[in-house]
């Protein structure tokens, strides 16, 4: 005499098991009921268990999902409270999404002077986040101290992982030539040249001969055919050289990548929304949680659709936080998420058809 | 009268001439500022080289206490400005009676002048201290090489400020907001400068006022 949930445990587990023997009849019977089960939820006798897990096999869903935040600027707190609520409300949008992202990548800029405070103050925001962090070094971290205290809190600078069949690479794309020592600078004043945009005596954003050489050997193993991510501060394209809106060997680096079906990179510097495609590379960048940057005056993406100008009397008017998810085959649906504003998605389908369908709306006040 | 019969001895040994006869010790050689001194040896070498010593001396020391003298020429390698306009062609020609012929000194001074105006408000623009700014926050973290500035503009009517503004009058409230520092008066230098300094950057752009 068996108990009832005896039997229910057996009907179960024959129904499960009987999933991978189903024809083609059988399962668009049971995707049907899933589908109903969804809907009638909690009244269900238990010899009709239909789990919804089969009705999202069915459409071979394996997108995933990943949070960015980037460009927070932080100075500490006593000095300058915006930047600080700036990350806070980003690690608070992050922590909301329902479903979790996989991870949370940090694109860059955690300190505005690279001083160990700020980054200190970072680095404690940033551990509120629920999900795991990736970090991402950008210059404001890096030039006052040369990443001691960056590689101290954070580790390597380039380092790479896999992911549910993407390989990710994170880059440090802002290595500058030395500048400093032969104008003699203190390590302060070496890091305010760098942290003002529009200030020429410093030198261009490299990837650098190192690195890159430490890239094509990371790549090496990785067959042509994996989806690839790249995380780097600078955009590793050539876009607007006097606010280091470029990479000035992005050449070299993308022939590197060139040989992969699907490369994506997700860059942070820029403060805007930005969309490139080059070949095989789509680019897309990211939100500052800080302050917007104008679109520069020479030089903006065929594929970019601006953002609307953002309007200064609105606190935070440009500023966001986002999403990438990414699909089987590479292509990324890239979500940016303005604060004060409707979202704004970049998608796969915009991407590969170079900007004819799934255009996002034209900004209401564009650049001029 | 000894320190005038010093500085002559300077100068006198500068040019390689023998120096007024003094009683004995060394001799104590003041710069024209009156206070930048330099004590000098009795038997020094009365050469042109020991007398550039003693000048190149003096000119560290006075440097060592205006460390700001080249201010103009570090903030043009930091930061490009427009070039004011070039009126070569007005060389040659007269105002009339008042002015008298202009030359190429004239047209020089004009440009000198209007540009380092201009390059002390880039000074200002990329300076939070300068600003007054309570939250180190300078205009250029918005607005690099002054973008996005627009004051070709203005006059227009902002909903916000609930009247028609002018340019300083949108910078003001980006000090007291973005910046978070003390507004400026109209005729205070720094107000003066910062404006100069966005007209400039914009140069050749066709005035639209009240546009959106």
């Amino acid at each position: 005499m068996k108990s009832i949930e005896t039997k229910y445990l057996e009907a179960r587990a024959e129904l499960l098991a009987g999933l991978g023997k189903l024809n083609r009849r059988q399962f668009m019977k049971v995707a049907g009921a899933a589908a109903g089960a969804a809907l009638a939820q909690g009244v269900l006798p238990p010899h009709s268990f239909t789990p919804v897990r089969v009705a999202r096999a069915a459409t071979g869903g394996s997108d995933f999902t990943f949070a960015y935040i980037s460009d927070s600027h932080l100075y500490t707190k006593d000095k300058n409270d915006r930047f600080v609520r700036g990350l806070l409300r980003a690690v608070d949008d992050v922590n909301r999404l329902d479903p979790q992202p996989d991870f949370v990548l940090y694109g860059g800029d955690l300190a505005q002077l690279g001083r160990a405070d700020e980054l200190d103050l970072g680095a404690q925001i940033l551990r509120n986040l629920k999900a795991p962090v990736k970090m991402m070094v950008g210059e404001h971290d890096w030039y006052f101290d040369l990443g001691e205290k960056w590689r101290a809190l954070f580790g390597a600078d380039n380092y790479s992982f896999e992911h549910k069949g993407v390989r990710f690479v994170t880059l440090n794309s802002v290595v500058e030539a030395d500048f400093w020592t032969a104008k003699g600078l203190t390590p302060a004043e070496r890091m305010g040249t760098v942290a003002g945009l529009d200030n020429g005596t410093q030198s261009s954003f490299t990837v650098g001969e190192a690195n890159r050489a430490w890239l094509a050997k990371e790549l090496e193993p990785v067959k042509s055919s994996v989806p690839l991510v790249v995380f780097s501060h600078s955009p590793l394209y050539k876009l607007y050289k006097k606010w280091n809106f470029w990479t000035d060997d992005a050449e070299q680096v993308q022939d590197i990548l060139k040989r992969f079906d699907q490369v994506t990179v997700i860059h942070g510097h820029t403060h805007q929304l930005l969309t490139n495609r080059i070949g095989n590379i789509s680019f897309h960048g990211m939100l500052s949680t800080a302050w917007p940057w104008p679109y520069a005056p020479q030089g903006l993406p065929e594929l970019t659709i601006q953002m609307s100008r953002p309007d200064p009397f609105n606190p935070s008017d440009g500023c966001g936080d986002g999403t990438v998810t990414v699909g089987a085959d590479g292509m990324c649906d890239k979500l940016y998420n303005l604060w004060n504003r409707n979202p704004v998605t970049v998608s796969r389908t915009y991407m590969k058809s170079n900007g004819k369908e799934d255009r996002a709306a034209a900004p209401k006040l564009a650049s001029y | 009268m000894r320190k005038l019969v010093t500085r002559f001895a300077a100068l006198a040994a500068a040019a390689g001439l023998a120096p007024v006869a003094r009683a004995a010790g060394d001799m104590e050689v003041t710069l024209c500022d009156g206070r930048t001194k330099v004590e000098v040896s009795a038997d020094a070498p009365k050469t042109t080289e020991s007398g550039q010593k003693i000048a190149d001396e003096l000119m560290r020391q006075w440097r060592e206490k205006n460390p700001k003298v080249d201010w103009e020429a570090e903030e043009r390698t930091h930061h490009t400005i427009q070039p004011a306009a070039d009126n070569k062609a007005l060389v040659g020609g007269s105002q009339g009676a008042t002015y008298g012929e202009i030359t190429q000194r004239d047209v020089d001074l004009w440009r000198t002048e209007s540009e380092r105006f201009v390059v002390a408000g880039s000074k200002v623009f990329h300076s939070a201290t300068e600003l007054g700014s309570t939250i180190a926050v300078s205009c250029d973290m918005c607005h690099p090489d002054a973008a996005n500035t627009h004051p070709e503009t203005y006059p227009k009517y902002q909903v916000q400020l609930g009247r028609v503004v002018l340019l300083r009058d949108m910078i003001n409230w980006c000090l007291e907001h973005p910046v978070r520092a003390k507004p400026l008066a109209a005729d205070d230098p720094r107000m003066r400068a910062l404006e100069a300094y966005i007209y400039a950057q914009r140069k050749g752009t066709p005035l639209d006022y009240g546009k959106r």
